[in-house]
């Protein structure tokens, strides 16, 4: 039964073309960045001052940089951080959305006054200011791991200033849920808050909880190459495709390839991700996909 | 409706007051205190420092700060800058006209665009006109926006030339430096920065605009409206759009803090003398004084815009109930 819906939902998938192009553009990334040694034949930091700023070339795909440096490689390292650190801030703002909007949504009364009070006040909050204030924060902080170019403490921060979306989901699937009679007959054989929660609404809620998390997946990736291109992210000269612009402006007159192919790169992922987001929102939910 | 607005307007200066609280919470809780910045600094003793300190008062219990702190907000002090030692409040003051500008032009371009895009596509929905706009508009949505204003400046500022060999357009700035002040000259500046965000923004406000006018389309009072003999541009104008115009207005007002950000963006690329380019450098510099004044002028002003929405609401929508 189980594998049947499975390939149904997969079934669905496929028939949204973009969706289909977008998840193998991605895979094809991903793979690339993963043994991205073997796809680069340069080490991402090896200075070569005597070859700065060469254009786009067969032995420097990509061009190299001010240092000297082979941007394709410098790409292919970077995007192993720009995806972890969006891969980790979209896990904390999953985890945390769906916890408040559990909690609120099934609890209601003084529990879903407070953690709607919360949530509004993240969203009132001017979210690039607060991300700069925290990230100037965490460079205080002087801590020897972000110095090093660690990216959890960054990717935590954006995780926790971008989970509201998802909790409002989840209450509101869960506000509908727990009156459902499932689940109230799971209570009537004495089933604990805890299983109720866990094991009989929240499996309902994953169908709109991955499409988000796919959504946010695009988000914290613009969020860090934003942050980290302003100077407040990763810090160089570990490479993200975000801090990889950031001081290109004064050369583009001379190599406008530093500055075109790291945003290209965001460009091009975070489309593909959306469109996998799009074809999974079809998938996942018939009605919205009949009504289209 | 006057209770409700009365409470709303309570909770909103609550809410203004927990986040001062988190903000201020943050800041003081630099390890080492807020001068820690100029440690290394040789242009600072350590004596220096612990005089300054003292006399700041830095080395109390923070709620003690925070409590001396609001009440200097209270009587209009917010500090001094670190940096340019002015008033924090007069530096946020000088800039505040050059940002509405950006942001006011841009919410204006944002709109020419996006409503009739929207409007446009929901009526021929499935048509080439609508894929092509949607696809575009779906990419619109996925660019970076600051990589997006970096193009444009290759593209407009550094590739194309006009026949004297100077650049088509301006790129950065509000003026230019040395000529005559005049109209035309202000408005070449806003092309660019106003491009770069009207852009992408218009991206989201047209496939909003779209699907709401798609679902009005279907509602039963325009099918009324059709049966009752009312002509086709009546009931799209009169009856359909003016409903789907309304969570449009929602959403305008509840952007407002990636309307911030953006145009911090803008300010930072093209050099535009705003709050946001104030407030990149005051990060950089860690000057708390400047960084807290914006943190908290814009958080009020993001609460205010979220309080607008809401009466804004309840007067269009008759349906509304305020419980």
């Amino acid at each position: 039964m189980k594998n049947t819906l499975l390939r149904l939902t997969f079934r669905r998938f496929l028939r949204h073309r973009m969706a289909v192009v977008g998840s193998v553009i991605l895979l094809v990334i991903v793979l690339l960045i993963i043994f991205a040694p073997f796809a680069a034949r340069y080490d991402p930091f090896e200075q070569d001052l005597l070859n700065r700023f060469q254009p786009p070339s067969p032995q420097h795909w990509m061009g190299t940089d001010d240092l000297g440096r082979d941007m394709w490689a410098r790409i292919l390292y970077g995007g192993r951080i720009s995806l972890s650190v969006g891969l980790l801030s979209m896990v904390v703002a999953v985890v945390v959305g769906s916890l408040v909007g559990l909690l609120s949504g099934f609890y209601g009364g003084w529990v879903d006054s407070i953690l709607s009070r919360i949530t509004e006040i993240f969203l009132s909050i001017p979210r690039l200011f607060v991300l700069l204030a925290l990230g100037m924060f965490l460079r205080s902080l002087n801590l020897p791991y972000i110095k090093a170019g660690s990216f959890a403490p960054i990717a935590i921060v954006i995780g926790v200033l971008s989970w509201m979306s998802v909790a409002r989901l989840v209450r509101g699937s869960t506000l509908e849920l727990r009156e459902r009679e499932f689940v109230v007959a799971a209570r009537m054989i004495g089933a604990t808050n805890m299983r109720l929660m866990f094991q009989h609404i929240l499996p309902n809620v994953f169908s709109p909880i991955i499409v988000s998390a796919t959504l946010g997946l695009a988000g914290a990736i613009i969020s860090e190459s934003g942050l980290s291109y302003l100077g407040f992210g990763v810090q160089l000269p570990t490479p993200t495709w975000g801090n990889m612009l950031s001081n290109t402006q004064n050369q583009m007159m001379i190599a406008p390839w530093t500055v075109i192919f790291p945003g290209l790169m965001i460009f091009i992922v975070v489309i593909a991700i959306n469109y996998m987001g799009d074809g999974l929102r079809d998938a996942l939910d018939p009605r919205h996909f009949t009504r289209e | 409706m006057t209770q409700y607005l009365i409470r709303r307007l309570i909770q909103s200066v609550l809410t203004l007051f927990v986040i001062s609280i988190i903000l201020f919470g943050l800041i003081s809780s630099v390890p080492g205190g807020i001068m820690s910045a100029y440690e290394e600094n040789p242009d600072f003793s350590a004596e220096d420092i612990a005089r300054i300190e003292a006399k700041y008062g830095l080395n109390d219990p923070v709620p003690v700060r925070y409590a001396k702190w609001v009440g200097n907000i209270l009587k209009g002090d917010w500090g001094n800058s670190f940096v340019s030692k002015r008033p924090a409040i007069q530096e946020v003051k000088d800039r505040l006209p050059n940002t509405l500008i950006l942001m006011g032009s841009m919410l204006v371009v944002t709109l020419l665009i996006a409503i009739p895009l929207g409007i446009i596509s929901a009526i021929k929905q499935y048509s080439l006109f609508d894929h092509i706009a949607t696809t575009i508009a779906f990419a619109g949505q996925s660019l970076p926006v600051f990589w997006f204003g970096l193009m444009l400046i290759i593209i407009f500022h550094v590739t194309l030339r006009r026949p004297d060999g100077t650049p088509l357009l301006p790129g950065s700035g509000m003026v230019t430096l040395g000529a005559p002040p005049s109209l035309g000259d202000r408005i070449e500046h806003l092309i660019l920065p106003v491009s770069m965000l009207a852009l992408v923004s218009a991206a989201g406000y047209m496939r909003y605009l779209r699907s709401s006018m798609l679902d009005v389309i279907h509602e039963d009072y325009v099918r009324t409206a059709r049966a009752k003999g009312l002509r086709e541009r009546m009931v799209l104008y009169r009856h359909a759009l003016r409903n789907a115009l309304i969570p449009l207005v929602t959403l305008v007002g509840l952007d407002l803090p990636s309307l911030f950000g953006g145009a911090l963006f803008t300010e930072t690329i093209f050099a535009w003398p705003g709050i946001g380019r104030l407030y990149f450098n005051a990060a950089l510099k860690t000057d708390y004084p400047v960084v807290m004044a914006v943190l908290i002028i814009y958080s009020a002003l993001i609460l205010a815009s979220n309080l607008l929405v809401d009466i804004f609401y309840a007067v269009l929508d008759p349906r509304i109930r305020y419980s």
